[in-house]
């Protein structure tokens, strides 16, 4: 009985918004309704993410190999620390904001306002992280070549088994080609930036170095990239379509585009989460201040969009499990 | 507006003074479960990388910590623990029903795909 009585008296306005359902404000319900249906859309995108990755169980790229820098550690190998940093921040921004709303309950208005503020700042840097991130990862590091059947082939040092950079054994080929613009044809027809080095370059200076080898994307028993042997390698560069470096929709230099696909869609739909919560703090942000709620006499506002806020962490701790750590 | 909260985590084994100490603790039980999970992740033991179930031992880890992790976000920060039962089952139950179902049919069929590739004549699809 108590779970749905709706704690109606007599004078009181049903369609008013008055009523009580489950003992929650409609306001907050319809919120935590919402939170089901995006937590839903989201365990899509995950669960999809889940099937691309045991249908290529064997060559997905490694998460550890990709994301591995952190600001101002030029070349060094830091995998995870930043992502790590990222979460840290986004848990203490949701910590902020569980306290305004723990303010908001004790009616204090600057303790709100002020809590809000850092909720909005630590919003602020998870998104400027983030497109850090996003920096890294289009741009890429070291460049890859791919074959006509679409296997990306990586390039890594013989002793030491490091990657190597494109450009610290490409060959100078002078060559004519140069990318197509529209002005110089049929106005609807261009072609995308062209890669800095040609397959010829890339071919001819990885034949002459003798103590290079390619990295190819299969996995080993262990679950490491299988790396061939120098006649291998050979064998396969002559193979060898495009240039890669960084990624983009089509191709990537970390192996199967569908890796970088996930990663734009994932963390890009997350990202406008955040960036949708940032926005919408800043107005409740300006309410407090101008003192909306305290003439309304409670900050249950403040609640409704913390619940949206915590969500959004959430959602964090889990693309930040299943794309960085499994 | 007099909400109560419940201030006791850990089926209340840990009961804080008031609702701002109990943040701070889910903070530090969060954050413990962060390093944890960054600290396996760097080292990678041995000893975690065998198979248990189709997933590495160190996966299975990491996704009930992440279980954990969401739970604490959900019921502390969310103040799931605050409202009533029948709120919260109407929210939780779903997603609890919806989410394995949909995960269990995607991930059987990837593995299924995965096996008639690696057994057909497809060298490489993209």
């Amino acid at each position: 009985m108590d779970a749905t009585l709706t704690n109606q008296s007599e004078n009181e306005n049903i369609w008013g918004g008055g009523n009580k359902p489950l003992n929650a404000s409609y306001g907050k319900m319809m919120m935590w309704f919402f939170i089901v249906s995006d937590a839903l859309t989201f365990s899509g995108f995950l669960a999809a993410y889940g099937f691309s990755r045991f249908k290529y169980i064997e060559s997905w790229p490694i998460a550890d190999e990709v994301f591995n820098h952190f600001p101002f550690l030029h070349g060094v190998d830091a995998p995870m620390y930043y992502v790590a940093l990222m979460t840290f921040i986004l848990i203490f921004s949701s910590v902020t904001m569980v306290l305004a709303v723990d303010a908001g309950h004790h009616m204090k208005k600057n303790k709100v306002a002020f809590y809000m503020l850092l909720t909005i700042v630590g919003g602020a840097i998870f998104l400027g992280s983030q497109a850090w991130e996003w920096k890294n990862f289009i741009n890429g590091q070291y460049g890859a070549v791919e074959t006509r059947g679409g296997q990306i082939l990586q390039f890594v040092n013989a002793e030491t088994g490091k990657r190597v950079n494109l450009n610290s054994f490409a060959a100078s080929i002078p060559t004519d080609r140069s990318q197509h613009e529209a002005k110089n044809g049929v106005w609807y027809v261009t072609e995308s930036t062209l890669p800095t080095y040609s397959v010829e370059e890339i071919t001819a200076g990885f034949l002459a170095n003798e103590n290079l080898l390619i990295k190819t994307q299969q996995n080993d028993a262990k679950g490491h990239k299988i790396v061939l042997d120098r006649e291998g390698s050979i064998n396969k560069i002559t193979q060898a379509v495009h240039v890669v470096e960084g990624a983009n929709l089509v191709r990537n230099e970390y192996g199967s585009p569908l890796f970088a696909n996930f990663f734009f869609f994932i963390t890009g739909f997350h990202g406008f989460h955040v960036f949708t919560g940032v926005l919408i703090n800043l107005i409740i942000f300006f309410n407090v201040v101008i003192g909306t709620y305290e003439k309304r006499g409670h900050y249950e506002m403040v609640e409704k969009v913390g619940l949206y806020w915590h969500f959004v962490d959430l959602v964090w701790v889990f693309v930040f499990t299943f794309f960085y750590l499994v | 507006m007099a909400v109560e909260h419940k201030l006791s985590i850990f089926r209340g084994r840990l009961t804080f003074k008031s609702v701002t100490q109990k943040i701070w603790g889910v903070l530090i039980f969060l954050s413990i479960l962060t390093v944890i999970e960054v600290v396996l992740g760097i080292f990678k033991p041995q000893v975690l990388m065998n198979t248990f179930l189709g997933m590495k031992l160190l996966n299975w880890i990491f996704i009930i910590l992440t279980i954990i992790k969401a739970y604490y976000i959900a019921w502390d920060f969310m103040h799931l623990r605050d409202e009533r039962r029948s709120f919260t089952s109407s929210i939780v139950l779903p997603l609890l029903i919806l989410i394995p179902y949909l995960i269990f049919i995607l991930l059987l069929e990837a593995d299924y795909i995965y096996n008639v590739m690696s057994d057909g004549f497809v060298s490489w699809d993209f």
